[in-house]
C-alpha cells in the first residue's frame, strides 16, 4: 500500500464514526488549546522582558562588585575583622558586611585581560530636580551604562562618549518639570539639587537629550551620562575626606560585545579569582525570567495532563474501531496487506486525530490569545507599551503540534499493534 | 501433464495440546491443476473451511506441505506470501465482507490499493471488472445500497481485479436466493471456462458441487472421496 493511500484511508476511516471521532478530537483540542495559550503567554512575557532587558543594560557590560566575604550569616556570632578588606556596614542588612571597591580595585580590574574599560559605578543621591516650572521634584539618578538601548518617546540615546552633561528623563516627569510634551523637553536644561559634604545645598545643570517611554522595568529614575554623574558625585562629595570619595559599591566594565557565552564565563571566573563578582545584565534579570519560566512550565504541566487524558480517549476510540473493523482487517490481511502496513494504517489514524485536534486547538488558542491581547492591552495593561501578552512564534506552534501528534501516535500504538497482530482467519470467522 | 497449481502432501492441522487436542484435518493429500474447478464439500465442522484456509495460505499446517506452482509455501518469507496472495488469489465470501459505507469503486479496488497500484490505473481496472459483472453503472453507489446478488457480484469483481490465478469461494451462494445464486454460480463458472481461472469452492450445496470438475468430500477432517469428472461431463 502506498503511503498516500495509507494517509487517505486512515483519514477516511477516522470519520466513519463521526460522534466518537469528534469527542476524541475535542479532548485533544482542550489539551492543545491550553498548551498553546500557556506557551503563548510565556513567550509573550519573555519577549517583553527581553525588550526591557535591552532597556536596562547593554551587551558587553559587566557589573562588578567585590565578592562578599560571606552570605547571610546563619549564626548569630559576629565575624572576625579582616584588615585587608574594606567593609562598610549597612544597617538595613543586619549583620551582613558589604565589601566596597576602591580606586586600587578599579586599577586591578582594568588590568584583567579582555576588559576594555572600567568605570566606577557612582550613585549620587540628589535632593530634587527642577525644570522650567521651577517646582522641585524628588528623583533618583542612575548612571547610564554605555550601550543600553532604551525605548524612547523622543530624542536620542544618551552617550558616555561626550563632554556634555546629558540626562534622560522618564516620560512621567515631562509635564511636571514644565515641558509641553516629550519633544519640547529635548535640548532643555534641568537643574539637580543636592547636599554636599559640608551640608550646603548645591545645584548642577544637565541637558535633556532623551525622554524614555513608559516601561515595566527601570522607567522611574533619571539616567545620567558619565560626565553628568561625575559632576553630581563631585558636587555631593565636596568637603568629604578623600577616602570616602574613593569607594564605590560597584564598577561597570566594558568588554567585546561579540563575545561568546564561554568567553564571558572565562572572564567572570578570572575576576572571581581576583576576588570580584561580575554579572552581566542578563545575569541580573535572569532570576526574574527563571521565575516566569517556572510558572509557564507549571501551566504547561496542566496542559500535558489534559493531553494525557485525551490520549486515553484516543486509545479507547481506536480500540473500538479495531474491534469494529476486525473483519475488514482480516480481509485486508487475506488480500496480502502486511501487519506493518495495518499498524501504519491505525497509528496513522491516531496521528490524524492528533493533527486535527492540535490544529483546532492551536488555531482557536491563537484567535483567543489575539482577542485577549486586544482587550487587555487597551484596558488595564495600557501603560505597558510594547507588551504583547500572548505571542505565538511559528516554531513554537509547530513544536506543540508535533508534541500533540507524538502523544497521539504513542496512544495509537497499542490498538494499532493489536490490529497488526490479528490473524486473518480468526478475523474472517468473527461473527 | 501441466504442473499443479496447488498441491498438498499429508496435510495435518490440529488445535490445542494433550487431552484437549483437536485434529481438524488429517492426512489430506490433494492436487489441483490449473484451470480446474474443485468443490470442497462437507458438513459444517468437517474441516472444509480449515482446508480452504490452508490452501489459501492464510494459515500454516501442523504437519505436511503445501506447494504452490511447485514451490513449498512454508519456505516463502512472509512478504512473498503476502504478495502471492495479493496477486494470485481472489477471495469470495458468503458474508461478502464489503465496507458498507464505501462506494462500489472503493470496495473493488482494495486489492490494488494494497498492491500499491496508482489511482488512475485502479479506476481503469475497476471499470473493466465491473463491466464484467455488469455493475459498471453502480460504481459510485454505496455498498450498503446494493441487493444481495449485486453485493456478491461486487465481491467477485474485487476478487477479479488483480487478474488472479485462483479464486477461493467460501459458500458463495449461501446468502442468496436460488435465482440470484444461480446467476452468481454461472458467473463463477464462466470465469473458470473463459479465463481459465482455477476455482476452489467450499460448499455444502451438493448441486453446486456437482457442477465442478472435481468434488472433494471431507468428513471429520479426512478426505472420504475425491472424484474427478470428465470435463464438460456435468448435467
Amino acid at each position: 500500500m502506498r503511503l498516500i493511500d495509507i494517509v487517505t484511508t486512515a483519514s477516511s476511516n477516522m470519520f466513519r464514526s463521526k460522534l466518537r471521532t469528534s469527542l476524541t478530537i475535542i479532548a485533544i483540542f482542550i489539551g492543545a488549546f491550553t498548551l498553546t495559550l500557556t506557551n503563548g503567554l510565556g513567550s509573550g512575557i519573555s519577549s517583553y522582558i527581553d525588550k526591557q532587558v535591552g532597556n536596562l543594560g547593554a551587551k558587553g557590560v559587566l557589573i562588578i562588585t567585590a565578592a562578599p566575604t560571606a552570605g547571610f550569616s546563619t549564626s548569630d556570632a559576629p565575624k572576625k575583622y579582616d584588615p585587608t578588606k574594606k567593609t562598610a556596614n549597612i544597617a538595613s542588612e543586619g549583620n551582613r558586611s558589604v565589601v566596597v571597591l576602591t580606586a586600587a580595585d578599579v586599577t586591578k580590574i582594568r588590568a584583567t585581560s579582555g576588559i576594555k574599560s572600567v568605570e566606577p559605578y557612582l550613585s549620587p543621591s540628589i535632593d530634587f530636580v527642577s525644570g522650567p516650572s521651577d517646582e522641585q521634584y524628588v528623583a533618583s539618578v542612575t548612571q547610564y551604562v554605555q550601550g543600553a538601548n532604551y525605548t524612547l518617546k523622543a530624542g536620542s540615546q544618551i552617550s558616555n562618549n561626550t563632554t556634555q552633561a546629558q540626562a534622560m528623563i522618564p516620560l512621567s516627569y515631562v509635564t511636571s518639570l514644565g515641558f509641553k510634551d516629550a519633544g519640547d523637553a529635548i535640548g532643555k536644561t534641568i537643574i539637580f539639587g543636592l547636599t554636599n559634604g559640608l551640608g550646603e545645598q548645591v545645584t548642577v545643570p544637565g541637558t535633556i537629550v532623551s525622554v524614555q517611554d513608559k516601561s515595566l522595568l527601570g522607567g522611574t529614575s533619571i539616567q545620567a551620562n558619565t560626565v553628568l554623574t561625575k559632576q553630581l558625585y563631585a558636587a555631593q562629595t565636596t568637603g568629604l575626606p578623600a577616602a570616602a570619595t574613593q569607594t564605590f559599591m560597584a564598577a561597570t566594565a566594558q568588554f567585546d560585545p561579540s563575545w561568546s557565552e564561554a568567553q564571558i564565563t572565562t572572564l567572570k571566573n578570572e575576576l572571581k579569582a581576583k576576588g570580584y563578582m561580575a554579572q552581566t545584565v542578563e545575569d541580573q534579570i535572569g532570576t526574574f525570567k527563571t521565575v516566569i519560566n517556572a510558572i509557564v512550565w507549571v501551566l504547561n504541566g496542566f496542559a500535558i495532563i489534559a493531553l494525557l487524558a485525551a490520549s486515553f480517549g484516543i486509545i479507547n476510540t481506536l480500540l473500538m474501531s479495531v474491534q469494529e473493523r476486525t473483519k475488514e482487517i482480516g480481509l485486508m490481511k487475506a488480500m496480502g496487506m502486511s501487519g506493518s502496513r495495518i499498524f501504519l494504517l491505525f497509528s496513522g489514524e491516531a496521528v490524524m486525530l492528533g493533527f486535527w485536534g492540535s490544529l483546532l486547538g492551536v488555531g482557536v488558542a491563537m484567535i483567543v490569545g489575539t482577542v485577549i491581547n486586544q482587550i487587555v492591552l487597551n484596558g488595564f495593561l495600557k501603560d505597558l507599551v510594547g507588551l504583547q501578552l500572548f505571542t505565538f512564534p511559528p516554531a513554537a506552534i509547530l513544536i506543540i503540534m508535533g508534541i500533540v501528534m507524538g502523544i497521539a501516535f504513542l496512544a495509537g500504538t497499542l490498538p494499532a499493534y493489536r490490529a497488526a497482530r490479528q490473524s486473518p482467519i480468526d478475523s474472517l470467522r468473527y461473527e | 501433464m501441466a504442473i499443479s497449481v496447488l498441491q498438498t502432501d499429508k496435510l495435518v492441522k490440529s488445535y490445542g495440546k494433550g487431552e484437549s487436542l483437536l485434529v481438524a484435518l488429517q492426512d489430506v493429500t490433494i492436487d489441483i491443476k490449473p484451470g480446474e474447478s474443485v468443490a470442497i464439500i462437507g458438513k459444517s465442522g468437517s474441516g472444509k473451511s480449515t482446508l480452504m484456509h490452508l490452501l489459501a495460505l492464510l494459515d500454516k499446517p501442523t504437519a505436511g506441505t503445501i506447494s504452490i506452482d511447485g514451490q513449498d509455501a512454508a519456505k516463502l518469507p512472509a512478504k512473498e506470501l503476502n504478495s502471492l496472495r495479493n496477486k494470485k488469489f481472489g477471495f469470495v465470501f458468503q458474508q461478502f465482507f464489503l465496507n458498507a459505507n464505501a462506494s462500489v469503486l472503493e470496495n473493488v479496488i482494495l486489492p490494488l490499493k494494497i498492491a500499491g497500484v496508482g489511482s488512475a490505473e485502479r479506476k481503469r481496472l475497476a471499470l473493466k471488472v465491473l463491466e464484467q459483472v455488469e455493475l459498471a453503472d453502480k460504481i459510485k453507489t454505496k455498498a450498503n445500497d446494493l441487493s444481495g446478488g449485486q453485493k456478491q457480484r461486487v465481491v467477485i469483481a474485487r476478487a477479479l481485479i488483480n487478474n488472479p490465478q485462483i479464486i477461493f469461494a467460501d459458500e458463495p451462494t449461501g446468502n442468496l436466493d436460488s435465482v440470484t445464486g444461480a446467476k452468481i454460480e454461472q458467473l463463477l463458472f464462466d470465469l473458470n471456462a473463459k479465463h481459465g481461472i482455477t476455482l476452489i469452492i467450499v460448499t455444502h450445496d451438493e448441486d453446486l458441487a456437482a457442477r465442478c470438475d472435481r468434488e472433494i468430500h471431507i468428513r471429520d477432517g479426512r478426505i472420504i472421496a475425491n472424484t474427478p469428472r470428465p470435463k464438460g461431463g456435468q448435467a
